[in-house]
């Protein structure tokens, strides 16, 4: 009966849908040079983010070059013309600004927030390794050994890191999707600067950069800065995108295992091949939001936890998610229950809720706490230029960002019901096991 | 006690200053007398509530400590008619959030909610304030986890090093005493002792309060008057400001690890003292901030003696401290000591060069407006800048202000701030090469 009353409550205080601003401040405009440029405006203190998102990334590191995208993150902040080897991060440090950089599969980010007043310093900094990154062989070879020492410390040196990279291997065979975005140590140590500054050029240019400016500055000023520091660079010849291949259900791939003795207890991860958000077309996407939600989330009363990890369920733990790797469901057994057990249990769950479907009352409960975090999180400025880089490097427009709290908030039951089938009626999936090194009672039974 | 030390350093961070737009703060007080700092946002639906009472567990009595903090850790653990597990539910209901914490200065509160449901999280975080229950389930289960948090603090040598310190610095004074407690002053808490620390620490005698986001100042006075209205008008007279007791002594305190950690200071700037921000600059050469500092330089850049050392303006309501810390090995921790004496008396000499000066006002200028990152930040700030006993406006001068210090002007007050003969330590671990002038065992 809570329950009903607080679904209630909660879209009456959240008010009829659309929301009044589903992202206030927010505008766009394009250089002559191709560059994208995105403003948030926020003017409740005197800071900015800037963040220049490329778009590029693992998925296009030449053959016989994996993790050379990752690799250029770093070279970034070695000398050009005007700086000097990491002059720019103690440039932003001293001005009491932080940076940040990284890489993902479609995509290249660097980002500094700082003091509003100090916007066109950082930016004068980012425009000027757009085009002028000039690292010396002794430079290049000496971050090459700093890659190799984080691939070997994030890759190797935590049983996460391992699971996590076959898994994707093996839910993305022959894909762009399926490679690391570190690369390989062999492959990461043979690169030249060469090949280095031939990819710097070929994917480092205004018009495959989108540059995010979020916080107290006004969008003509942006425009004004961007005109002048960005304005002058040319465009490049785009190459073309990594292929994708077009078929990605494979029913019936193996389960991958890794065992190590770091590892506590047998752990269970799973993950659907799973649309992402289209331009133009995010319904799906939406509906697993608040499928996962539902199924997964972590409190006690998810359709997981109440049917795997009551106090006579098989599991300790049971959650799920939703990513750009999938729709993803994770299982920690109970120290004796058997690995096999404990799927079948799972498997037995997923058959029972695409048979009864959703709840509706607890759909609209969960829409009222997916509204609720959509507005939440206009309270922070950086995360908003996060979601709105990562949006449009995804093949998402604006209107698209604008859109998204509308379509998370008219999700149906009959979505969420179409979603479930769709995803976790496929059969496309890899399951893995993360175990401890010596087999215990709670493994897998093959 | 680090707690006392974290808090200390985010006033000297307020008392630095923004550039760019001015930080809109509009007083407002109620019909009931009432007063707050609004910073009004219509953009966003949220609300954030922030307030502190002044006093909360400097207030406990020697013997007593931990009965404040216990009590405000429990005002959100059953109200009026609800329990804990009734009272959660529903602030989860209407997504919404309401924590209190004590520092050793205040209590803090702070509410976030969606606008839309302003009414009903406002009359919980009124049941709460007012009428907190102290279910028996409730203290038990908070007075576990608190002996829990104890027995962790005293089991780590860097927090009995600083209880030591602050026992030595502040003594017959709370300061000199544990915010949450000993394991025999919590344990003989009784749910009597509870409601006398409500009635006497939450009081609108000591209360500040600042509002953020959509809501107008007309709306907001009469909310003040609903939320904080019942609370007693008076309560008990608050502990008068010590002058830290520092004789540049060194303790060593016996403990069985490798690594020996350091905690040293001389008595600090008091709030509301006009060298404040000259010492925040004298602070951020020497060995504040995240910028390359003079010990940072010497001990671990130069030497490696070290993996970091800092240095903070510790200035409470109630008593200043000038702290700072580092670890070494047992091993290298006289040379290390060495260093730091060495760079005392040389900024106490030489004060700051002109680049040094330039360096840490570009930092602190440009470091400060990050501080005000989102609704609950922005609230904390102006509880902190109501704490510092400046008036609203303050923030969008406190450029100017940091931009007009001279280099004789920081040199005067590092020759105040930073006293050599003075300088005191406390050190837990084995340390090879120092004599101290008393040893405690653990």
């Amino acid at each position: 009966m809570r329950h009903v009353l607080s679904a209630l409550a909660l879209s009456l205080a959240l008010g009829p849908a659309p929301s009044p601003a589903a992202e206030p401040g927010l505008h766009g405009f394009a250089l002559a040079n191709g560059l994208a440029v995105v403003v948030i405006e926020d003017h409740r203190a005197p800071a900015v983010t800037q963040m220049l998102w490329y778009r590029v990334g693992s998925a296009d590191d030449p053959a016989g070059q994996s993790g050379m995208a990752h690799f250029l993150e770093h070279l970034m902040f070695k000398a050009t013309g005007r700086l000097a080897d990491g002059e720019l991060d103690r440039i932003v440090e001293e001005n009491g600004g932080s940076f940040e950089a990284f890489t993902a599969t479609d995509q290249t980010a660097f980002g500094e927030r700082i003091a509003a007043d100090r916007l066109d310093l950082v930016m004068g900094m980012e425009a000027d390794r757009m085009v002028n990154l000039a690292p010396s062989e002794a430079s290049l070879r000496a971050e090459r050994a700093v890659v190799v020492e984080q691939r070997r410390q994030v890759l190797d040196g935590t049983p996460d890191g391992a699971f996590d990279e076959r898994l994707r291997a093996a839910l993305y065979p022959d894909s762009p999707d399926g490679r690391s975005t570190i690369g390989s140590e062999a492959e990461i140590a043979g690169f030249s600067r060469a090949a280095a500054m031939a990819f710097y050029r070929a994917h480092y240019a205004p018009n495959t950069a989108i540059l995010v400016v979020a916080g107290d500055v006004g969008t003509d000023a942006v425009r004004r800065m961007a005109e002048a520091h960005f304005g002058p660079i040319p465009p490049v010849p785009l190459a073309p995108r990594p292929a994708r291949p077009e078929e990605r259900r494979h029913p019936g791939t193996p389960p991958i295992e890794v065992r190590d003795a770091r590892v506590p207890v047998p752990q269970l991860t799973r993950v659907y091949l799973a649309p992402a958000r289209r331009a133009g077309d995010q319904t799906e996407a939406a509906a697993l939001v608040v499928l996962a939600d539902l199924l997964g989330a972590e409190r006690v009363t998810s359709v997981m936890a109440r049917a795997l990890a009551g106090a006579d369920g098989v599991a300790l733990a049971a959650e799920a998610s939703y990513s750009d790797l999938g729709f993803e469901l994770y299982l920690v057994p109970k120290p004796g229950v058997d690995g096999g057990a404990a799927e079948a249990a799972l498997d037995a769950m997923i058959a029972r809720f695409l048979e009864d479907g959703p709840d509706p009352q607890e759909i609209e409960r969960i829409r009222g706490r997916v509204r609720a975090s959509e507005i939440y999180r206009l309270d922070d400025v950086a995360s908003r230029a996060h979601r709105v880089g990562e949006a449009l490097t995804s093949g998402l427009t604006l209107a698209d960002v604008e859109a998204w709290p509308d379509v998370l908030a008219a999700v149906t039951v009959a979505d969420v019901r179409a979603a479930a089938a769709d995803v976790l009626g496929s059969g496309a999936f890899v399951t893995g096991w993360l175990l401890p090194t010596a087999p215990a009672p709670g493994g897998p039974s093959q | 006690m680090i707690r006392a030390l974290l808090l200390a350093i985010a006033l000297g961070m307020a008392a630095s200053n923004s550039a760019q737009a001015a930080i809109a703060i509009v007083p407002v007080t109620s019909p009931g007398g009432i007063s707050a700092w609004l910073s009004e946002e219509h953009t966003i639906p949220i609300l954030t509530i922030e307030a502190s009472f002044l006093g909360g567990p400097a207030l406990d009595a020697a013997g007593h400590e931990g009965t404040t903090a216990l009590m405000a850790d429990l005002l959100d653990e059953g109200a009026g008619g609800l329990d804990a597990q009734g009272f959660a539910t529903a602030l989860e209901d209407v997504a919404a959030g309401i924590r209190f914490a004590a520092s050793p200065d205040d209590i803090r509160v702070s509410a976030t909610m969606l606008s839309g449901t302003r009414d009903r999280v406002t009359e919980l975080l009124r049941l709460a304030l007012t009428e907190p229950r102290f279910d028996a389930e409730a203290v038990e289960r908070l007075r576990a986890q608190t002996l829990a948090g104890i027995a962790q603090r005293d089991a780590e040598p860097q927090a009995e090093a600083n209880l030591v310190f602050f026992a030595q610095a502040f003594p017959d004074h709370p300061y000199g005493r544990p915010t949450e407690g000993t394991a025999a002053s919590v344990a003989a808490i009784t749910a009597e002792d509870l409601r006398a620390a409500h009635t006497a620490a939450l009081t609108r005698e000591h209360l500040r309060i600042a509002v953020v986001g959509d809501i107008t100042p007309g709306e907001l006075g009469p909310l003040l008057d609903r939320v904080f209205g019942a609370l007693p008008a008076t309560g008990p007279s608050l502990p008068l400001v010590a002058l830290p007791q520092l004789s540049g002594k060194t303790t060593v305190i016996d403990a069985d690890t490798p690594q020996s950690v350091v905690i040293f200071g001389n008595a600090g700037i008091p709030i509301g003292d006009p060298d404040f921000i000259p010492a925040m600059l004298v602070n951020t050469v020497l060995g504040g901030g995240s910028l390359a500092t003079r010990l940072g330089e010497e001990m671990r850049v130069k030497r490696g003696l070290t993996y970091g050392v800092n240095t903070g303006l510790a200035s409470g309501q109630f008593g200043a401290l000038y702290l700072g810390a580092f670890s070494s090995s047992n091993a290298h921790i006289a040379e290390a000591i060495g260093i730091l004496r060495a760079e005392w008396r040389r900024m106490a000499g030489e004060g700051l060069s002109d680049a040094e000066l330039a360096a840490a006002k570009r930092y602190l200028t440009g470091e400060f407006p990050l501080r005000f990152d989102g609704s609950g930040d922005i609230a904390e700030q102006l509880i902190n800048l109501q704490l510092a006993g400046v008036d609203p406006d303050y923030v969008n001068r406190r450029s100017g202000l940091i931009e007009a210090v001279t280099a004789a002007e920081a040199a005067r007050v590092a020759r105040r701030l930073v006293q050599p003969a003075a300088l005191t330590l406390v050190i837990a671990g084995r340390p090879q090469g120092i004599a101290p002038a008393s040893a405690l065992s653990r």
